[in-house]
């Protein structure tokens, strides 16, 4: 095996050298003949163009192959010469591996479509096994583990018995055991090993390569594979209990931030906020505008454009909040059906406002790198924008919850929804206090709508899908009670989580509201109710 | 004194004001009346506010601008078109209301408009009431042929079917999720393709059916449902009728949880240029979409509409899409057809429009059909990662609308013709008109 590796290595070299030395043989050969199918525009000719280029052995095998799969190689139709554009804008013509000072003007990038980006991933995965990057070798493993190309067993080999890293060992392995399995000729041993290797390996994808293995495979490995199937599938079955629970946790963190801005003005002062979603909004809208700006003057920062946009969305939604109050809510106190009707007139023209500025389109608000992406715990997908926007939601409720006990204003706005007369004797300006609370509210909604445009469209509707959760989430957690939201988000968005994969997100939904309203007919003031005189008043 | 000297400037006042009004009133009601002598009115029924306004509005200015386009080259029957717009707000009952205004009170002689298919049957009474023309810009799930109606869009069989054959030859593909928001065009659509699947031989249990509500945005545990029914050794496709603004968080999560077109691709039928500009496309190279035009699509006729669209709208990153190039043939067609008649009356011009041809976008000729639908190529495109699309395939020729699909049990015997038999749903057994529709 591994003589066969170092034949396989030297030849490479060798290869390598002659190409050097001669610097673009222009002769024509298979390899210059392959390449110039690239050029004929048709998906039949390029596939088998990269079948060709990929097994030749040529070292520019790589640099044209990876360069498809990134769009930058180019063919001129009518002189049917391929180019590859590197990486630093240096372009060469991919037959002879000659510099080129500039692309032909009828050069047009060579089209993929998903056959052919499948077949560029195989093709890939067997030319990066040997890549001095262990990550690169690990990806490269995986393609073809998926792929099972026979062609990449003997390479495999090679670098199987060279490999030293223990999770690209692993890796190796496993792509092999998938080659042997489907490989025909494989011995019965050899098949029955790779079967207890997928098993052990235990995800989806290895359930996939076993539920494809066909009935022409000797008795006992199809037994041995039945088996296998069996046991991954009652552990993922486990997993998917825990996936269950993380989606719900997310949900919920969802359904807090859009909620914990609802919890102070409706909450706590008793103000029914129907322009509440319009705040979240706003908040996105922030988002897009510090994007674009970063976008078009600072490309560099594009990283920190959310953390910028935090303070930005809760100055920009907390002004308007507090414009609202003092110039509508402030003459509607002790009237909530105006009150609601107003608020809700108030969206309906926030909306419109909004839709006239920026247009009645999405508009497109990009995940910062941090944001994008997932990682496997276990079996399950984390992805990270739901991961941060969690931990995010926690912070925000705990910096909220400090500051209502621990800040002259939090200890005012209590006092003030506790007894309003009693705290305006004691001297407090409680207009003022009014105010500064629905600015407040509103600008942690702005806050919840920088974290929403991650995972939701930034349009004019946005804050419509939230409100009706929102409120659902206060009345169910219980009015005026911080801690009430924070255990009725979670508490809905699990009970969700749990009943969409039964009942379909559809009559997931309807259950959930005919629980609330069950439970809100038991317990009319939520779960954790407020006593005492701020109740009566 | 005082409450006498106020009074008399009240009246004064008063009686001013009335004279201004009524002068203004008659001012105006000359004006018009002049102007209606001289223009054709033609109704824009498109949502301009609520949650339709962001596909509507974009058809809204098509119609106008193709009007405007339309009076440079001296009008219609040497009179200029005019334009009225109103606002539906998204409404469906509204949408009705509106229709009226538009038919009864401007007098308009057509109606371009509509998104979803339950604001169409909303104002479908009243059409055939007031017997007017309202032409409909988008994809629908068929099983309809009115007199009234003129459906520009795509029927189940010119953007359905073929994508699933395109999926089923090209992609080899075995297994199929078909995911779709509640309502009648997913529901419809999908009960199509699911008696298609099978009729081709597709197992029960290789079909997984799916519904969301509208607006739905956490998409994780449906995503990792279609990542499992995808595990299944099987190449699996997921075919999407999701609607509106739910794209957007389901493309974000399928990007985000890794689904890659090469594993299990998405095609999409209400996913267009317009949709795409609000999402990072990259993650989702190499996805579908089954449309009847494309931007990307290089004729003589698009880039010369493209460069006229972008100069009209001054935004030279405006996008086109379908609905769009439906209303660009829809109007063609009414125009010729009124050309033809040389009225704009009704009756004259729903005779004519049968068998009225118009070039569309994509190099060839749409004609319009006597079930009131139209002749269109359908294409396959994936999506690139500057949120334009790449055409992978296409049909040989033009598919011609079924108003009814063949697949289905209760319509399959059905057929539209307003030509000969006077019918929308004639059917072919019984020869009868009347027959019952799905």
């Amino acid at each position: 095996m591994s003589a066969n590796f170092l034949d396989r290595l030297r030849g490479l070299l060798l290869a390598i050298l002659l190409a050097a030395a001669f610097a673009a043989p222009a002769l024509a050969g298979p390899f210059e003949d392959a390449v110039a199918k690239f050029a004929n525009d048709d998906f039949s000719d390029t596939d088998e163009a990269i079948g060709a280029v990929a097994t030749s052995g040529n070292p520019l095998a790589f640099p044209i192959i990876s360069a498809l799969q990134e769009g930058r190689l180019s063919a001129d139709p009518d002189t049917k010469k391929v180019f590859v554009t590197q990486a630093d804008g240096k372009i060469i013509d991919a037959a002879t591996g000659a510099a080129v000072d500039k692309l032909p003007d009828n050069a047009a990038a060579v089209r993929l479509n998903n056959r052919l980006r499948r077949a560029v991933e195989a093709a890939l995965g067997g030319l990066t096994l040997l890549s001095p990057d262990p990550a690169k070798r690990i990806a490269a493993a995986q393609s073809v583990f998926k792929s099972h190309e026979e062609s990449a067993l003997s390479v495999i080999d090679g670098a199987l018995a060279k490999e030293t890293n223990k999770s690209v060992k692993a890796a190796f392995a496993e792509a092999r055991a998938a080659i042997l399995l489907y490989k025909s000729d494989a011995t019965e041993v050899e098949k029955l090993e790779a079967v207890a290797i997928v098993k052990a390996k235990g995800d989806q994808e290895a359930m996939a390569l076993l539920t494809g293995l066909g009935s022409d495979v000797p008795p006992n490995v199809a037994r041995a594979a039945a088996s296998a199937i069996a046991s991954i599938q009652s552990n993922l079955q486990m997993w998917s209990m825990v996936q269950n629970a993380w989606y719900g946790l997310s949900l919920g963190s969802v359904l807090l931030l859009a909620a914990i801005g609802l919890a102070i003005t409706f909450g706590v002062m008793g103000v029914i906020n129907m322009a509440h979603g319009e705040m979240v909004m706003l908040g996105a809208y922030t988002t897009f505008v510090v994007q674009e700006v970063i976008r078009s003057r600072y490309p560099g920062l594009f990283d920190y454009s959310l953390l910028i946009a935090v303070p930005l969305a809760f100055l920009v939604a907390g002004a308007v909040g507090v414009a609202i109050e003092r110039g509508i809510i402030r003459f509607l106190y002790g009237r909530p059906l105006e009150t609601l009707l107003a608020t809700w007139g108030l969206s309906l023209v926030l909306q419109q406002a909004v839709r006239t500025a920026f247009g009645p389109t999405n508009r497109e608000v990009g995940n910062p790198s941090w944001m994008s992406g997932a990682f496997e715990l276990g079996q399950i997908t984390i992805t990270y924008n739901r991961l941060w926007i969690l931990c995010f939601t926690l912070a925000v409720f705990v910096i909220l919850l400090a500051m209502l006990r621990y800040t002259a204003l939090g200890l005012e706005m209590r006092a003030v929804t506790q007894n309003r007369r009693m705290a305006a004797s004691m001297g407090i300006a409680t207009s003022r206090v009014d105010a500064l609370t629905f600015g407040l509210g509103s600008g942690i909604a702005g806050i919840a709508g920088v974290a929403l445009s991650q995972i939701d469209n930034v349009s004019p509707n946005l804050g419509q899908s939230y409100i009706i959760d929102s409120f659902m989430v206060v009345v169910f957690g219980g009015v005026g009670n911080l801690w009430g939201t924070l255990v009725g988000a979670f508490t809905l968005g699990i009970a969700n989580k749990f009943l969409e994969p039964v009942a379909g997100a559809v009559l997931g939904k309807i259950a959930i509201l005919v629980l609330i309203i069950l439970f809100i007919q038991k317990r009319p003031r939520g779960l954790f109710a407020l006593r005492g005189r701020a109740v009566e008043a | 004194m005082l409450t006498k000297l106020t009074h008399d400037i009240a009246t004064l006042s008063r009686r001013r004001w009335l004279a201004a009004t009524a002068g203004l009133v008659l001012g105006l009601a000359a004006f018009s009346n002049a102007n209606a002598q001289e223009t054709i009115k033609v109704g824009v029924l498109h949502s301009l506010s609520g949650t339709m306004a962001i596909s509507e509005t974009t058809l809204k200015d098509t119609i106008l601008f193709l009007i405007e386009e339309q009076n440079k080259k001296g009008g219609v029957l040497g009179k200029k078109l005019e334009p009225v717009v109103v606002d539906p707000a998204s409404n469906w009952p509204l949408f009705a209301e509106k229709a009226r205004e538009l038919i009864t009170k401007d007098k308009v002689s057509v109606v371009f408009g509509c998104w979803t298919s339950v604001s169409r049957k909303s104002v479908l009474p009243v059409f055939k009431e007031l017997n007017s023309i309202l032409f409909y810009p988008v994809q629908y799930e068929g099983e309809e042929s009115e007199r009234n109606v003129f459906y520009t869009g795509a029927a189940p069989n010119q953007q359905a079917i073929p994508a699933v054959d395109y999926l089923m030859k090209d992609e080899k593909v075995k297994r199929w999720v078909l995911a779709g928001t509640d309502y009648v065009y997913p529901r419809t659509t999908n009960k199509i393709l699911e008696a298609y699947l099978k009729s081709k031989g597709v197992k029960q249990e290789d079909i997984m059916i799916n519904y969301t509500p509208f607006g739905h945005s956490d998409w994780q545990t449906i995503v990792a449902d279609i990542k499992k029914f995808g595990s299944a050794g099987k190449k699996t496709a997921v075919v999407s009728t999701i609607n509106g603004d739910a794209n957007v968080p389901f493309y974000k999560e399928l990007g985000n949880q890794g689904i890659k077109a090469t594993d299990i691709p998405v095609v999409a039928f209400s996913v267009g240029e317009e949709e795409l500009a609000g999402i990072d496309t990259k993650p989702l190279l190499g996805h579908l979409a089954a449309w009847n035009y494309f931007q990307s699509i290089k004729s003589p006729e698009n880039e010369k509409f493209i460069k006229a669209w972008q100069a009209y709208t001054k935004n030279p990153k405006r996008v086109t899409n379908d609905p769009m190039e439906a209303h660009v043939i829809g109007f063609d067609m009414w125009v010729k057809a009124v050309e033809k008649v040389k009225s704009t009356d009704p009756d004259k011009v729903i005779d004519a429009l049968p068998g009225i041809e118009a070039k569309n976008l994509t190099g060839g000729t749409s004609k319009m059909l006597p079930n009131h639908h139209i002749t269109k190529p359908v294409f396959i495109g994936e999506i690139k990662a500057n949120g334009q699309f790449d055409v992978v395939w296409k049909t040989p020729g033009l598919v011609a609308g079924d108003a009814w699909s063949k697949e289905l049990e209760g319509s399959k015997d059905l057929i539209g013709d307003w030509v000969g038999k006077k019918c929308g749903n004639y059917n072919t057994k019984t020869n009868k008109c009347g027959g019952q529709g799905t």
